[in-house]
């Protein structure tokens, strides 16, 4: 995506934030959940030029999925370092590459898979669970 | 710029023009102080639920920009004083302490 789309950063989270609110999922998660999407179209916006965010919603977690053709990641142990980033000049004028957008993710989710080849793209799943982290529970089908 | 909720109370503050460290710092109910003034600012706010976001002396932002602030139901404010005087401010406005600069003062 060009500059121009970075503008639209924030509105996949907002509509994420109101379906979960609207299931009843807790306030924490949506919280949680949230800043995870952010940072993952946050992502999306600035390194590529275009992918897909999937939210399934379960009893028991809530999962988020980021799938894009973009460039990838090319040291995956280094994007997760605090402070690293690869972001271009125009996105840290804006305020973004602070090198959080990564650790921010796998801060809020409990489980947090990155995989990225480069030249071909990036898939992220990050889960959050509910009721207090319970690691048990169903596994009942996709609420949304 | 965009008021839509004047109950709003400010609970604490940040100051920041990365939108990453707001992101992972800010805490609900917090004033956010920035020089930043894009449209970015607003999905921060609207997602860290803050009360209240200032922009500190600078440009005029583009006018969406408090468009989407009143969209999104996001307090905006504007400010000609500078980061570090509305952050002193804000904090002994916080703190229940003088509210002037203590170069002001007698």
């Amino acid at each position: 995506m060009s500059p121009g789309a970075i503008a639209d950063v924030g509105a996949v989270s907002t509509r994420i934030r109101r379906i979960l609110r609207e299931l009843g999922v807790e306030p924490e998660v949506v919280r949680r959940v949230g800043i995870i999407c952010f940072e993952g179209e946050t992502n999306i916006a600035i390194f590529t030029k275009g992918g897909r965010i999937t939210l399934m919603v379960w009893d028991d977690r809530v999962e988020l999925f980021f799938a894009d053709n973009g460039p990838g990641i090319e040291d995956l142990e280094l994007v997760r370092r605090p402070g690293y980033s690869t972001a271009p000049d125009w996105a840290r004028e804006l305020g973004f590459g602070a090198g959080m957008g990564i650790p921010n993710m796998e801060k809020n989710a409990d489980t947090f898979v990155l995989r990225s080849r480069p030249g071909k793209g990036t898939a992220i799943r990050a889960t959050v669970w509910r009721k207090g982290n319970e690691r048990q529970g169903s596994s009942a089908g996709p609420g949304a | 710029m965009a008021f839509p909720h004047p109950e709003a109370e400010v609970g604490g503050g940040f100051c920041s023009d990365l939108l990453s460290r707001a992101m992972a710092e800010a805490s609900p109910g917090d004033a956010w102080i920035t020089y930043q003034r894009h449209l970015n600012v607003v999905a921060v706010a609207k997602l860290k639920e803050l009360s209240l976001v200032i922009l500190a002396r600078g440009p005029e932002p583009e006018p969406e920009v408090a468009a989407r602030a009143e969209e999104e139901g996001v307090n905006l404010l504007r400010s000609d004083t500078g980061m570090f005087e509305l952050a002193g401010r804000l904090y002994a406005l916080l703190a229940g302490g003088p509210e002037t600069h203590p170069a002001e003062r007698g």
